[in-house]
Formats: structure tokens, sequence, C-alpha cells
């Protein structure tokens, strides 16, 4: 690596199912303002803007970092378009952390958005192509089967689900801009909730939102100058891996195990569940949570969920996962994966409030999108590696 | 800055409506032909960068079938721009100079023919205040001709000029789709098709699809006997909205082409993408290309434009310049969004 980089602002919106009082220059703007403000930056300070979303169906804009560019201070400036399906949001941070890592820039912005609200996301994902499988069932449905096939493989109790869904719920109310919140959740109204796509119930699946991610990432001078405490990138992976061939273990995919094998590598870390201080995880469904805890090497094959038994994986555990709520509680599509890279970096920060992991200094931030087959993943530390 | 090179470049042959073959099928024998020539073998590629479009294929994930014309198995260190295959040459770029990687394999395929591409490209616009008007892609650049006709920037002649040229460059390269000998005066004595554009003004609609490997130092010297090393690349956005930009000349192109460093030696060659003949004008002057460049040896976008591919085939055919040895320094230029809104250049240099 040849140049260090930090994260040195970050900023994001109020997650909502409507933001209807912004359009998409608003809501990118909000998060973007924000994280200009945590880095006491000006745009003119901004080198390069780097973009992420997921589908442009998603809001019928055909490359919307276009007509977008002059919002977020591109004009004049190189600009680009990072689209890695749901694992954008971490792609988009790790290209603009190589922006910086390669000496080409000292300050970039990274933005990343889904505004749900002005499309329809199941529309956009079940347009039928001629002599391919059409999925016509949204997410949910093509992610079902793989939760089923877990419980078969590792016997987990039914109710593991339920369970992270409590956690992640309980945590959400300690995130101000969560998306959803449910002061009064408990184990039975989720248990109670209505079956969706089983084993999927309907409180154990995160939200469709409008909302927006930003992060200023800076040089090593650049973060010299910050006004906040910076969080060190200490490695960035990704791998992606083909949809479908025989044979492809789509419940615990390679490409993510060779992701965070490589990343850990990078970084240094040998036992990652006693050297990381937490983790932000893409769990768009509740099962996710112990089929990744598998995959990233927090548990051994098939006792995943016994980290959710166990409270390991609760605010107060020894691996807290998902402090902010998660992807369950807020799912900008595009952005997701961006809040969940921010999320790590504003713990070893210290600025997460009141969702904060006591004493956090070293944390990962994991995307994964398409069909379990493309991963993105960064850890950052308090102390520059 | 570590050394980079372009050691190899594929691509398939452009047409007009290719019925019998989806993108993977157009994709896999380009990617194979580019990583045989490169002699890097798949195992070893240090990263994979494409650039592709959804609302081209007219589906969500569109660039995930991508992944099977590599073979992405073991999983590979992989990432995608929702832009032409020249930013994904870019990013790759970058990541090599990261030090993470030292080579790269970039792709870059569309078919405009499965929908109407110039309508296609008007959801590119604001989708509050532009879209609703629904002006099409040519529309727009009719516009602009429009404004540098009147202000007195350029002719029709000078456009129907460029017409020619670039046709009749393609007569020698067998991949273009719109070629041949054409005479500026019955060109001109055509009717206009969208005022001031004639249809020679206009590319062709194109499918098609391009692939570049990348390779750092002594593995670029290996892997090509005269790697095209990348000497400059940058690139430049400008606002989209029509009334702030100046449209008689492209300043993105030029702040990009001083970026890359375009006038710091003589250029020989230039491939340059210009949809349309007046902005290939345009693109001359903001690159500040005298008269003794060749410009677009390989017909450039008029004779042949594959959107999302095009403007890595103007890097992939500037390389081959070099490759062959018919040029010691070559720019490549790309352009992407409305009235070439963001811009990328490239100078290359065989050495």
């Amino acid at each position: 690596m040849a140049e260090r980089c930090a994260v040195i602002g970050i900023g994001q919106t109020k997650h909502d199912v409507k933001r209807t009082d912004v359009s998409m220059v608003g809501l990118v703007r909000e998060a973007a303002e924000r994280a200009l403000a945590d880095a006491e930056l000006d745009w003119k300070d901004i080198d390069a803007v780097v973009l992420g979303k997921a589908p442009d169906m998603f809001e019928g804009v055909m490359m919307p970092e276009l007509f977008l560019a002059d919002a977020l201070g591109g004009a004049g400036k190189p600009m680009l378009r990072v689209h890695t399906a749901g694992s954008v949001g971490g792609s988009t941070g790790i290209v603009a952390a190589s922006l910086v890592q390669a000496g080409i820039h000292q300050r970039v912005l990274t933005v990343a958005f889904e505004k749900q609200s002005e499309s329809n996301a199941m529309w956009a994902l079940t347009i039928r192509m001629p002599f391919s499988v059409a999925v016509v069932a949204g997410a949910g449905g093509y992610f079902a089967p793989l939760i089923r096939a877990y419980i078969r493989r590792s016997g987990a109790p039914e109710d593991t689900g339920i369970r992270v869904a409590l956690k992640d719920r309980r945590n959400a109310l300690k995130n101000p801009y969560a998306h959803l919140q449910f002061p009064d959740i408990s184990f039975e109204k989720i248990a109670e909730s209505p079956m969706l796509w089983d084993p999927i119930r309907y409180l154990e699946t995160c939200p469709s939102s409008d909302g927006a991610c930003a992060m200023v990432l800076a040089g090593e001078k650049a973060a010299a100058g910050a006004p906040g405490p910076p969080a060190w990138v200490h490695a960035t992976e990704m791998r992606s891996e083909p949809t479908a061939f025989a044979g492809r273990d789509q419940v615990n995919p390679r490409a993510g195990r060779d992701c965070a094998a490589a990343l850990y590598r990078k970084a240094g870390i040998s036992d990652p569940r006693r050297e990381l201080d937490m983790a932000e995880v893409y769990v768009p469904f509740s099962w996710f949570e112990p089929m990744w805890m598998e995959n990233l090497g927090f548990a051994p094959e098939g006792q995943g969920w016994k980290m959710v038994y166990e409270g390991a994986t609760a605010l107060d555990g020894d691996m807290p996962i998902n402090p902010s709520g998660g992807v369950l509680s807020s799912n900008p599509i595009g952005a997701s994966g961006l809040l969940r890279f921010a999320e790590a970096a504003m713990q070893v920060r210290g600025q997460a409030g009141e969702h904060q992991v006591e004493g956090a200094r070293k944390a990962l931030g994991h995307a994964y999108g398409g069909g379990s087959q493309y991963f993105s993943m960064w850890i950052v530390g308090s102390d520059r590696p | 800055m570590r050394d980079v090179a372009i050691v190899s470049f594929a691509q398939a042959r452009s047409r007009r409506r290719d019925l019998e073959h989806n993108e993977v099928e157009i994709l896999m024998p380009v990617v194979r032909e580019a990583m045989e020539h490169s002699g890097i073998e798949k195992k070893d590629l240090g990263f994979v960068c494409s650039g592709s479009s959804d609302y081209l294929a007219g589906q969500s994930f569109a660039f995930v079938m991508g992944l099977d014309s590599v073979g992405a198995w073991p999983p590979m260190c992989e990432s995608h721009v929702e832009m032409d295959g020249a930013w994904a040459l870019y990013e790759a770029w970058v990541k090599i100079q990261t030090g993470q990687a030292d080579s790269a394999l970039v792709y870059g395929f569309g078919k405009s023919s499965m929908g109407d591409l110039p309508e296609v490209l008007a959801l590119q616009l604001d989708p509050y205040v532009a879209t609703p008007l629904w002006p099409d892609a040519v529309s727009l650049a009719a516009l602009q001709a429009r404004l540098c006709l009147e202000q007195g920037v350029l002719t029709e002649r000078e456009m129907a000029e460029v017409a020619a040229r670039d046709r009749r460059h393609a007569l020698a390269n067998a991949n273009a789709q719109v070629k041949g000998e054409f005479d500026v005066e019955k060109l001109l004595a055509e009717p206009t098709w969208i005022s001031p554009l004639r249809r020679h003004d206009c590319a062709p609609i194109s499918d098609g699809a391009a692939a570049v490997v990348l390779a750092a130092g002594d593995l670029a010297r290996g892997a090509c006997e005269r790697p095209a090393w990348i000497a400059g690349i940058d690139h430049r956005v400008e606002p989209q909205d029509l009334g702030v930009r100046d449209l008689t000349r492209s300043v993105s192109t030029e702040l990009a082409g001083r970026n890359a460093g375009v006038g710091r030696g003589r250029v020989e060659v230039a491939e340059l993408y210009g949809p349309f003949t007046h902005q290939e004008i345009l693109l001359e002057r903001a690159l500040g290309l005298g008269d003794d460049v060749r410009v677009n040896p390989s017909g450039g976008a008029l004779a042949a434009n594959p959107v999302m591919a095009a403007g890595l085939i103007r890097l992939g055919e500037a390389a081959r310049c070099i490759h062959e040895g018919s040029a010691g320094r070559a720019v490549a230029h790309a352009t992407s969004g409305p009235c070439l809104q963001q811009n990328l250049v490239c100078v290359l240099e065989g050495r």
C-alpha cells in the first residue's frame, strides 16, 4: 500500500420508507454535507467524488451520477460510479480508498444512496429475460431456500432468526438514523409476524428505504489536519464468483471465505473473533447473521447460531454485530454497504453515540450482493497501521 | 507512480443488431482472445473490472452475467462501474497503482440494439425537470451542433469532412460497421435528419464488446513486445444542465488532457470518442491536436459505437498503434453523458 488512508468525515441521512421531503439531489447532499461538516471541510477541498448505488432501475434514472455530478461538487473533478450489486456500498468505499492509497488524491468524497420510493425494487428485480431463469420473488424468495439449507445443515434452532431480529431491532432504538424503530418490539411480536418467505417472517426482513451515506477519505497529510480522530483503513478486499454452476455452495460461499481470509492476512489478523472488537455485517434477513458468522470465520462451520444463542453478537457480547440495527433496520440498498463501512469507522472513532461499543479500536465492515456472490469488506482501526 | 501498460486488446466485430448472441456470448471470445494474447493466466490476474449499463440490457444486474465470460472461479478480486469500460480501465489502473495488483483484465460490453438508444439515453437526464420532456440524445447533440454553427465555431462542411475521413479510415478496420469512400459534396447535399445533423453526422447503433489486459513493469515487458505504457490518464465531469455549460467547447476534455500530459510531447495518433461529427471537432480542439495528428485511424465511434465499450475500444485502438509500432505516442479519449458531459483522456507511449 503506497499511502495510508483514513476516514475523516462521516454523514448519513435519516433513513425512511419515503423521503418525500427531498429529491435524489437533496438526499445525497444531506449525507455529503454532514460528512463534510464532520471533517470541517468545504466542497472545494474535495479532489474527487466516487458514487455508488444498486441497479439504476430502482430509481428509473440511467447512470444518475451524471445528473448528480453538480450537486455533489463534481464539476471539474474526476467522478466514478460503482455498481457491484448489493455489495456496491462497500465496493464504493474501497474504490474511493484506492484513489487515496494510490497517492492520486488527498481527499475523496464517497457517497452511496438509494431512493427506493422512486420506483419498485420488486419490479426492478424480476424483469424476465429470454432464456434465463426469472426469480419473480424478490430477494426474499431467492434467499429463503438458502436459509432452509443452512438450518438443515447446522441443525440451528428454528428461533435463531427471531433472536437476531430482536437484537437488531433493539439496537436500532439506539440509532437516531435507523429507519425502523419499534419501541415495543418483543420476541413474541416477531414470532407472530406474518411468514413472508418461509422461514423468513415479516419482522425478520429488511425494509425498503430511502437513504444515503457519505464519507470523506483522506491521505496521511490531510488526516493529520482533521478535527476528529481518524479511522485508519487497515485493509480492504473484494471477491466475486459466478451466480450459478454445479456444486456452488451458496450457503457458505467461497468468495466470502476467500475475501475474509485475504482481508485478515492484509490486516495482520490471525484470530478475527478475538482481534476485532465489533463488526457491521450485511444481514438483510435475520438468518444471515449466523450464516455470515461462519463465512467470516468468527465461528466454526455449523456453529454460527451458537454465537446468537450465547449473546456473543449483542451490543455487550464479545463480538457485537450490527449495533446500528443493521440492514434489518435501514436498507437504502446501494448505501447499505457503505453504511456498514461507515458504522465500523464510527465505532473506532468513538462517535457511535448510544450504540457505541465500549473501547472499540478495530472493526470490520462487510457487504455482499447478487446471489451471495459479491463480497466487499474492510477493516478500520483507531491506530495507524 | 508505477509503470503500467496496455499489453493486450481484443474486440468483437460491431454489428447493428446481433440477434444470435447475448452479451456473454459476444464477450466470451473477446475476453479469451485478450487473455491469450497477454499470456497472463487467469489465476495470476490481480484484478478484474468491467463497464456496462443495466439500461442497455433492460435488466437489473446485467453486469453479473459478465462474470460468466471470465469464468470467475476460483473467486476473483473484481469490480464494476456503471460507466464505459474506459473508466473500468481507470479503476484497474488505480488498483495497480496501490500495489494490490500487478495485472488486470478490463472489459466493456453492451447491446444498444435491445432498445431505442437515443430515447434510452434520455433517462440519463435530470428525472425531475429534463427527462419528462424526453429530449433524446440525438436532439440534444443537434442543439449543441446548432449552437456551434451559429457561433461560427465550426461549419457543416468541416463536419462532413470528419464523417468522410473516419469512414474512409474504417475501410481498414474489420471490426467497423459503417465504412466507405464518401464524397463531401454529396454528403452535404443530403437532407438534414435532426437539424442541423445529417445521418452521416451521427454514430451508428452497435452491439459489441472489448477487453484489455493491463500489466505493470516487467510483467508488461514479458507479456508484450512493445507495451503501450500509460504515461498519463485523467478524467473530469461537468455539470449536466446544458444551460450552465459552454457547449461550444469541451472544458472537461481540456482539463483531463492537460492533467494527462497530452501537450508534453508530439502526438502521432489520437483515438477520440466523438459520437457526433461536431463533437469530434470540439474534442480535437480541446486536446490541441495539430493537423499532423492521425485522428481515428480505426474510424472512431462514427464507424462503430457499441455504447459502454466504445470508449475502451479507443484506448485499445490507440494501444494497438503502439503495439504494432505505427505510433510512438498516442492519445485515447472516452466520453459519457449528454453533449460530452464527462471525458477521459489517456496518453500512451511506446518506450
